[in-house]
C-alpha cells in the first residue's frame, strides 16, 4: 500500500523541478511554457491523489478542468509566440522590452 | 509489494524526465522528454485509480498539446546559444530556491500528516465499478453549467489562436461595415423630374396627326 504522503512528495518534486525550471531557461519562452505544463501536472498529480484517497469524485473532475484550461492556454501561447517571432525574429525574453517596463 | 515497486519505477521516470525537461539543450528534445514525463505520471494516475484522467492525459497531452509545441519548436528558427547563456549563473540560486521549497513542502505533506494512519488507503471498488462512468455521472449532472464554460473556453482559445497567427490576404469578398455605416441615401439613390404626362399627350397628338393623314 503506498501512503498519500508518497504522491504528495512526488508531486512537490515536480512542482520544484518546474519553478527550477524558470529560473534556469528564463530566456527561452518555450521551455518556460513546458515548466509551466508541468506546474500543472503536479497540481494535477495532487488533485487525482487526494480525490483517491478521500473518495471523492470532485478532485478528478477538476483536473479534467485544469486539463480543458492548460490546453487552451497552450494553444494561446503557442500562437502568441508564433507572431512574435515573425514580428521579431526572436524569442529570447531579454529582447521582449517595448513596452520599457 | 508489487503496487510500490510500479509506483517508484514510474516515480523515476518522471522525475528524471522532468529533470532532463529543464536542463536539455535542445527544445526538441525537451519537448520528447516532457512526453514521457506525461505517460510516466499516465502511469502514476492508473495506480490511483483515475483511469479515465490517465488515458485523457495521454490523448491530450501527449497526442494534441505537446505535438503543437513540436511543430511550434520546429517552425521557429531560433538561435539557441543566446538562450542558454545565464543558464550556469543562475543555476545555484534556481537549485537553493527549489531545495528549500522541496524541503518546506516535504515537511507539511510528509508521513507525520499524510501517512497510512491518517489516511488508510480506501477499500477497493467492486468488479463492476468504473471509473469513467462514475465521472460522467458528476460531470454531466451537479458540473454541467462549469462544463459547458470549459467548452466555451475551448471555442474561444481555438478563435484566438486561429486569428492570432492568420496573415493571408482575404481572398473573400466582403462588406466593409466602416462603409457601409456612412453611406447616406443620396449616394445609393437619385431622384429624378420625369414628365410623363406631357409626353403621352403629345405622342396622343402624333398619333392622331398621323391617322390624319393616312386618311
Amino acid at each position: 500500500m503506498i501512503p498519500l504522503s508518497y504522491y504528495l512528495i512526488l508531486g512537490a518534486i515536480l512542482f520544484c523541478i518546474s519553478i527550477a525550471g524558470i529560473f534556469l531557461n528564463r530566456k527561452n519562452v518555450i521551455i518556460l511554457l513546458m515548466a509551466i505544463e508541468l506546474m500543472l501536472l503536479a497540481v494535477n498529480l495532487n488533485f487525482v491523489a487526494f480525490s483517491h484517497f478521500l473518495g471523492d469524485t470532485a478532485g478528478q473532475v477538476f483536473v479534467f478542468f485544469i486539463l480543458t484550461v492548460a490546453a487552451a492556454e497552450a494553444a494561446i501561447g503557442l500562437a502568441i509566440l508564433v507572431v512574435l517571432f515573425r514580428k521579431k525574429r526572436t524569442i529570447n525574453v531579454n529582447d521582449l522590452d517595448s513596452l520599457k517596463g | 509489494m508489487a503496487e510500490q515497486i510500479i509506483f517508484f519505477a514510474f516515480a523515476t521516470v518522471l522525475v528524471l524526465a522532468s529533470l532532463l525537461v529543464i536542463t536539455i539543450r535542445n527544445p526538441v528534445h525537451a519537448a520528447l522528454a516532457l512526453v514521457l514525463a506525461f505517460v510516466a505520471s499516465a502511469g502514476v494516475w492508473l495506480l490511483l485509480q483515475a483511469e479515465f484522467l490517465a488515458i485523457t492525459l495521454v490523448l491530450v497531452y501527449v497526442g494534441a498539446v505537446m505535438v503543437l509545441f513540436l511543430f511550434v519548436v520546429m517552425m521557429l528558427d531560433i538561435n539557441l546559444a543566446p538562450l542558454r547563456e545565464g543558464f550556469t549563473r543562475y543555476l545555484p540560486i534556481g537549485a537553493v530556491i527549489a531545495f528549500v521549497l522541496l524541503a518546506e513542502m516535504a515537511m507539511i505533506v510528509g508521513p507525520s500528516r499524510f501517512g497510512l494512519a491518517q489516511y488508510p488507503s480506501p477499500a477497493e471498488h467492486l468488479a463492476g465499478y468504473s471509473n469513467t462512468k462514475e465521472l460522467g455521472s458528476v460531470l454531466y449532472t451537479v458540473y454541467v453549467y462549469p462544463f459547458e464554460i470549459a467548452a466555451v473556453i475551448l471555442l474561444v482559445a481555438i478563435i484566438a489562436a486561429i486569428t492570432l497567427t492568420m496573415r493571408t490576404h482575404r481572398m473573400t469578398k466582403y462588406v466593409a461595415p466602416e462603409d457601409q455605416v456612412y453611406v447616406k441615401r443620396d449616394d445609393r439613390l437619385r431622384i429624378m423630374k420625369m414628365p410623363s404626362e406631357r409626353q403621352i399627350a403629345a405622342d396622343a397628338a402624333k398619333e392622331t396627326s398621323k391617322n390624319e393623314t393616312a386618311e
